[in-house]
């Protein structure tokens, strides 16, 4: 039987703003079980809070809500759209908890509304612990050691008799938060305590440690006629410890004979039998190295970020299958997409491997730590596809933007052998970096095997790495060694570099590509996804050869992973780009290696290529598809980095010219810019050296910002107050490799404003104007975004829009451009010009209705803005306002500072959208997870400079009947200034201090500026962190906290403001 | 790193005269074979000791071969019947707690001539489109007398295949508790579908291909299982007779594979042989009676035609839900049925293994009268 018929309309529940552990993945699985349901004719409401999503595009529902995930809205959502049916499974952990309590409450069954997907019998079975092991053990699958515990004390007394080290899971967190492993008593109580509070049903499982075991998953589908297959089995390079988000893991399993192999798939198998569960499903086992004894780790009874790989490595869109079977259909009447031929009841078969790359954020965040176990900090990863471990591992090191070509890292091999030995013991981002150095020393693969449990086949590969590189290093380079070298991935520079030898013409060799088919050739397919590799056949040149379309062709590069500063909005852009490059008769090939996105969806272009974006990676796809043009402009930096090499190479670049690009980005270019139009910007000088750091600062005067070139999402970025901060800096980006000159300006602390805009050379639209709640010094990327501008004058208004068309204009800008702007003194100062997309992007286009990028990409073809029906100058502003708020990943990064500062740190973003600003920022401080709660306490320490500005803050608390506590110093000019106020000790003082009061539960808010932060052992940091593990909000800019003040103030609650339906405004 | 050394060159010559240039692995010399594919990812120690393969030369599409190394528990023979194997890569460091060599040792004890380092989908694409065909793995220059070669290889035939694979003397093999005396017809059967057996409480003996109706009667078996095994299933007309006479015995038989064939030739039903055939461990399988689809484990060049299956004979109860060909039988008014595919598994999925529990549930109901 196919669609239910009793299904009409449906709701779907997104995941949300991108958070550690949650991330592009929901869009991309959203995105496709959008197209599934919208292809059965069926109407799809939509609610996430996202904005940046390509699911929240008016092309993807009928009803779109970018409104804040909580109950209550999600109720008022169904209660207007009456539904009837609600899909839990493809948003991720948040959809599926909302599903899960809209269903308990009884709200779905009075509403008349079915539930989809899973069902909160299968949920219970699979997520909360206890019914878990039940089920495990009436099926007789073995599970670890384990209780569900409700107090600490429960939990050390079970500890007590399995043992320690002790494993720590709260119930229903996402990405294991609040999770870890306890190796003492002391460090259980810890873990313990913080995981109970994280857990929203106050429970955690305390389980025996068997770190050390194979972590081996399974991806599985099931349908309601109980056809159960395998799509996927994934093996991960470092054993059971570190969550499967922080491991790199290959497709599929390798160190598995068949007997293992069939055993855990059909433990898989069998698992998700009895959980009755409908759809995709991901089984995690813990595999004994010595022995067949294995264990069931956890199983997520929904699409997950293993899914989206798992449909990445092999092709199968585990996805929109789920969509399907979520309304009736069975796996044998779905049409396998791939080969068009076959059905979705098959399990497929590769043949390739497939390595996925976690991308963690510590180059961003220097001072976090590093460690990885059982809480994920990973905010991206990397996919790569090779036909061999060797080929994809060095795929996948380039792929992750760390600067890397090979293993080799530098800092690394200056150090002694017993350091190196050394540091295989601890278990961090480097380690497969350590590994590698241990290897080159001459380490054995059972001396790593005992200290790091990675399986011998995974070292003996990396070892074939070393002997690679040492036979490169041997005498002279020739045709065969080339041909070896290329085989296992290493890339032509990285060949020269290592043998010392010119990669001559007649050796120069580029990729052929091979077809990701689901079925390893068994069957001629048709789906438009290659890989590179060495070898005989070019599938992908018969596939264009065989496809001749007569079009123009248009390679558009993707954005990669997803890290700090460079987000999904840029997949955003990449997907517009494609969709408006086929409407306009073109052929759209896309270039990415991120596994997560819409934009490696094998049927949004019409080409896919996953490879790494370095250059000679693009050169081997520009010669087989030999593009009439490219885009970079939508890719990020990633692409934006090519620009140089395209342009040298003769490419016809698509839109803005490379040398704009470079005098937007070179200082000296674009201060002859500015000169020439005419507009000011902050004083500031180009250093390469501490000394003339400290020169240039002194000669401007403090604070001023440092900031390396060519950066994004203000990697590195700082504010120096003096010159200790200055040589503090120079001493980090120095340790890095240094290529580009430091930036160094005059900080200047006023209105920030930002500008996107769409110019086709001469004309220019601005759809928006924004401004920052908080002012410059803030990351714009942290920032509190509003739209349109609240408090701009109309003189301000036109010398913003003057501005942003004679630089757009002097640039020569064809396609976006982003220009960042302070006002200070009444005076409006350039901070910056990036001629490419932005990150506000995805929300402006969605507010305004002005489609920037397929206004941008048909420019980019040779349209006029004129044709394109939306005027010039600034957009006319809508009637509503939207508030973009950035959401953080604090409690999953330990030791990283909470502070706002110019580095970026946020992870997502959620957008509020309203009649006026109140509202609309109400709703989005509610997005990102304010619980607006009007009575407790607040905590205010700040920083000298700040504590008269924070006087009249805090008597907007004190009306409302908030307790004050403060610091000494703050509590005293508080005090001074007739606002009661309790005086509490900092920390580092005997207690009771601050620590004390946070334990006590009665801070509600905490308030804090500090001159100084970053370092963790600062007691400012440390305060904010404990906030943080806490839960406590902390507020790090007066500027938000006045705005959280105001909404707080409000009379009017979530419930008081209307939802609005973005596709109809 | 092996491939870093003075590897010995090896060429695969295909019929059509295609040549791949790789390096040679296991046995050196010269074998001639019909050259197919395989796209399981693991279970390669079963399919170099599956007698079905003898007479080809196998392909494995997956291209990390060898990754676990080779045990004594694995094999699913005691030795390796194919001609030839072709793989991209083999793993020198095999990592498992059960592994006692490397693949490479292991082809070159059981005198394998293989070659590795070769483009092994570009080699698959053209069987699949050009449909199974000779070819030669050898480690001579193949370019000097290629016309030559090209003869030989296209002269080469699969011959006499069950018998070279079978047995020649009964072998019991005895369980712990025995319900059923089973005899297991030997055409080249699988370790696992002995074990299938056994620790289902039945007492096994392998007895010769062509061993009699007769001879069956005597030993007072309780049930018939039919193995799979290489070749034409039409080539050998004596065992196609004789077992049309052990059908008559009113024993319930299982078959499997080529045994499957067998029976359905032994019936009046027809075989043909497919353009590539289907070998891997996830060829989905619909039950017709459940409306159930199975992912099996297969390895067979030849097809029972669905059409010649006539309502007389019996009802095709299984089909291959990619190209819908019969994968299984219910024969009329007799306790028969056969498979196409594997539920003995190893490699591949176990998911059809409860298909021998219904063999026993047969051979329980004649047992006491039902």
């Amino acid at each position: 039987m196919p669609l239910r018929e009793d299904i009409k309309k449906v709701l779907v529940i997104g995941s949300g703003p991108i958070v550690i552990g949650q991330a592009a993945e929901f869009d991309y699985a959203g995105t496709q079980a959008c197209r599934a349901l919208r292809e059965e004719g069926l109407e799809v409401v939509l609610i996430n809070s996202n904005p940046a999503t390509i699911m929240t595009d008016k092309a993807m529902a009928d009803k779109i809500y970018i409104e804040p995930l909580t109950l209550d809205v999600v109720k008022r959502v169904i209660e207007i759209e009456r539904p009837d049916s609600v899909l839990s499974t493809l948003g991720g952990q948040t959809g599926l908890t909302l599903s899960m309590q809209l269903a308990k409450e009884g709200f779905l069954e009075k509403m008349g509304v079915k539930l989809l997907g899973a069902n909160p019998e299968t949920i219970d079975k699979a997520e909360d612990r206890q019914i878990f092991k039940d089920t495990m053990e009436s099926i007789g699958q073995p599970c670890i050691p384990s209780k569900v515990v409700t107090t600490v004390e429960d939990a050390m007394s079970f500890a007590q008799e399995i043992g320690y080290p002790v494993i720590v899971r709260p119930a229903f967190t996402l990405g294991g938060s609040g999770g870890g492993i306890a190796q003492t008593p002391q460090e259980l109580h810890e873990i313990c305590e913080g995981g109970l509070r994280l857990s929203p049903i106050t429970q955690v499982l305390i389980e025996k440690c068997i770190s050390g075991w194979k972590e081996i998953e399974f991806e599985v589908i099931r349908d309601r006629k109980n056809n159960t297959i395998t799509v996927c089995s994934m093996e991960n390079v470092d054993p059971v410890g570190v969550h499967t988000g922080d491991s790199i893991v290959v497709a599929p399993a390798v160190t598995l004979a068949d007997k293992e192999y069939q055993m855990l798939r059909t433990a898989a198998i069998d698992i998700v039998k009895a959980l009755g569960v409908e759809g995709g499903c991901n089984c995690q086992f813990a595999l004994r190295p010595d022995s067949f004894e294995y264990a069931v780790i956890e199983v997520n009874p929904r699409v997950s970020r293993s899914s989206a790989l798992a449909s990445k490595a092999t092709g199968y869109p585990i996805a929109k299958v789920a969509a399907k079977i979520a309304i009736g259909y069975t796996l044998d009447e779905i049409v396998n997409a791939v080969t068009g031929k076959t059905y979705a009841c098959f399990e497929p078969t590769i043949d390739y491997i497939v390595v996925k790359f976690p991308k963690w954020p510590f180059d961003k965040f220097v001072y976090g730590k590093r460690t990885l176990g059982t809480q994920m900090k990973a905010t991206g990863e990397v996919m790569a596809i090779g036909t061999s471990f060797e080929q994809a591992m060095m795929k996948a090191v380039r792929s992750i933007e760390l600067g890397l070509d090979t293993l080799n890292v530098k800092k690394l091999e200056e150090k002694t052998d017993e350091q190196i030995v050394e540091m295989l013991y601890k278990c961090d981002d480097e380690r497969i970096f350590v590994v590698f150095e241990a290897l080159k020393r001459g380490v054995s693969l059972d001396t790593i095997f005992e200290i790091t449990k990675i399986d011998r086949w995974f070292t003996g590969k990396l070892k074939n790495l070393v002997d690679l590189q040492n036979y490169l290093q041997e005498g002279n380079l020739d045709s065969h060694k080339y041909n070896i070298a290329k085989k296992y991935g290493f890339l032509d520079k990285t060949i020269q570099r290592l043998s010392g030898c010119e990669v001559t013409q007649e050796m120069k060799r580029y990729a052929s590509f091979k077809m990701v088919d689901t079925c390893a050739a068994e069957f001629s397919a048709e789906t438009p996804y290659f890989y590179s590799t060495f070898d005989q056949e070019n599938e992908a040149a018969q596939f264009i050869q065989h496809h001749n379309s007569g079009k123009k062709k248009v390679l558009v590069i993707g954005s990669g992973p997803i890290r700090i500063g460079q987000g999904i909005e840029f997949d955003y852009c990449s997907v517009h780009c494609v969709w408006a490059l086929k409407e306009e008769g073109y052929e759209a090939i896309i270039a990415n290696n991120n596994p997560e996105t819409v934009s490696t969806d094998f049927d949004t272009s019409d080409r896919l290529y996953f490879d790494p974006l370095t250059p000679e990676d693009v050169d081997s796809i520009l010669e087989t598809e030999k593009p009439w043009g490219v885009v970079v402009q939508f890719g990020g930096q990633t692409a934006i980095k090519l620009t140089k090499h395209l342009m040298e190479k003769g490419v016809n670049i698509l839109g803005t010219s490379a040398d704009s690009i470079d005098a937007a980005e070179d200082r000296e270019r674009f201060d002859q810019l500015l000169e020439k139009c005419n507009i000011p910007r902050p004083a500031g000088h180009t250093v390469f050296t501490s000394d003339e750091a400290l020169k240039a600062a002194n000669d401007l005067g403090y604070p001023v910002l440092l900031r390396p070139s060519y950066v994004l999402g203000g990697q590195n970025m700082i504010i120096a107050y003096n010159d200790a901060d200055v040589v503090e800096y120079m001493n980090i980006i120095t340790s890095h490799m240094i290529e580009n000159p430091v930036l160094i300006d005059k900080y200047m602390m006023g209105k920030e404003i930002e500008v996107d805009a769409i110019c086709d050379g001469y004309d220019y639209l601005i759809p928006g104007i924004m401004e920052h709640i908080e002012r410059a010094g803030v990351h714009s990327g942290d920032s509190i975004s509003v739209y349109p501008a609240q408090t701009l004058s109309q003189k301000m208004k036109a010398a913003l829009i003057d501005y942003t068309g004679r630089l757009a204009r002097e640039l020569k800008v064809v396609g976006l451009v982003n220009i960042q702007y302070v006002i200070y003194n009444d005076q409006v100062y350039v901070i910056e010009v990036n001629p490419r997309s932005s990150r506000t992007v995805p929300y402006i286009s969605k507010v305004t209705g002005v489609p920037m990028v397929d206004i941008a990409t048909k420019i980019m073809l040779g349209y006029k803005l004129a044709d394109m029906g939306y005027g010039s100058g600034l957009y006319p502003e809508g009637d509503y306002v939207a508030v973009k708020v950035p959401v953080f990943s604090f409690e999953k990064l330990h030791d990283v500072d909470t502070a706002l500062g110019p580095e970026m740190k946020s992870t997502g973003e959620v957008l509020g959208i309203a009649k006026t600003f109140e509202d609309a920022l109400l709703k989005g401080l509610v997005s990102a997870g304010y619980k607006m709660k009007k009575d407790g306490g607040v905590l205010i320490t700040v920083k000298n400079s700040d504590q008269i500005e924070a006087i009249p803050l805090a008597e907007k608390f004190e009306k409302m009947g908030f307790t004050l506590y403060a610091t000494p110093g703050t509590a005293l000019v508080l005090n001074q200034h007739m606002i009661a106020t309790n005086s509490v000790r900092k920390l580092g003082f005997p207690p009771p201090n601050i620590y004390d009061l946070f334990e006590s539960g009665k801070v509600d808010y905490v308030i804090s500026t500090s001159a100084k932060g970053r370092m963790p052992a600062r007691h400012s940091v440390q305060m904010r962190r404990k906030a943080v593990e806490l839960a406590i909000p902390t507020l790090t800019s007066l500027d938000t906290a006045n705005a959280l003040a105001n909404c707080l103030m409000m009379e009017r609650t979530i419930d008081d403001v209307e939802l609005v339906d973005i596709v109809h405004i | 790193m092996q491939i870093l050394e003075n590897s010995k060159k090896a060429y695969l010559l295909l019929a059509d005269g295609t040549v791949f240039e790789g390096l040679s692995v296991g046995a050196q010399g010269t074998t001639i074979g019909e050259v197919v594919f395989t796209t399981g990812m693991t279970g390669y120690q079963e399919t170099l000791t599956d007698p079905s393969y003898y007479g080809q030369i196998v392909t494995q599409t997956f291209p990390l071969i060898g990754n676990y190394g080779v045990n004594h528990f694995d094999g699913e023979s005691n030795k390796c019947y194919l001609k030839g194997y072709i793989i991209r890569e083999w793993c020198e460091v095999p990592s498992n707690f059960r592994m006692e060599g490397t693949i490479a040792e292991f082809l070159k004890e059981n005198n394998v001539i293989g070659i590795y380092d070769i483009d092994t989908r570009a080699l698959t694409r053209k069987i699949r489109e050009y449909g199974v065909m000779n070819g030669m793995i050898t480690d001579q220059d193949v370019y000097a007398n290629k016309q030559t070669l090209l003869q030989e290889i296209n002269a080469f035939e699969i011959k006499d295949a069950i018998r070279s694979v079978s047995i020649e003397q009964p072998v019991k093999y005895e369980c712990e508790h025995p319900e059923f005396e089973v005899a297991l017809l030997d055409y080249g059967y699988k370790r696992n579908i002995r074990r299938s057996l056994l620790m289902r409480n039945c007492n096994v003996t392998a007895v010769p291909c062509t061993t009699t109706a007769a001879q069956l009667k005597e030993m007072g078996v309780d049930g018939v299982m039919l193995s799979n095994g290489p070749g034409d299933p039409q080539e050998d007309k004596d065992i196609i007779n004789n077992l049309q006479e052990i059908l008559q015995m009113g024993l319930p038989v299982f078959g499997i594979c080529l045994g499957h064939q067998l029976t359905a030739l032994a019936s009046g039903g027809t075989t043909q042989k497919l353009k590539y055939g289907h070998r891997g461990a996830n060829q989905p399988v619909i039950d017709l009676e459940s409306g159930t689809t199975y992912v099996t484990s297969q390895n067979h060049g030849y097809e029972v035609v669905a059409a010649s299956i006539k309502p007389e004979i019996g009802t095709v109860s299984h089909i291959n839900a990619n190209d819908r060909s019969c994968e299984g039988v219910e024969y009329k008014n007799k306790n028969i049925f056969t498979v196409q595919f594997h539920p003995e598994a190893c490699g591949g999925p176990a998911d059809t293994g409860y298909l021998f529990d219904h063999f026993i549930t047969r051979m329980r109901c004649i047992k006491e009268g039902k």
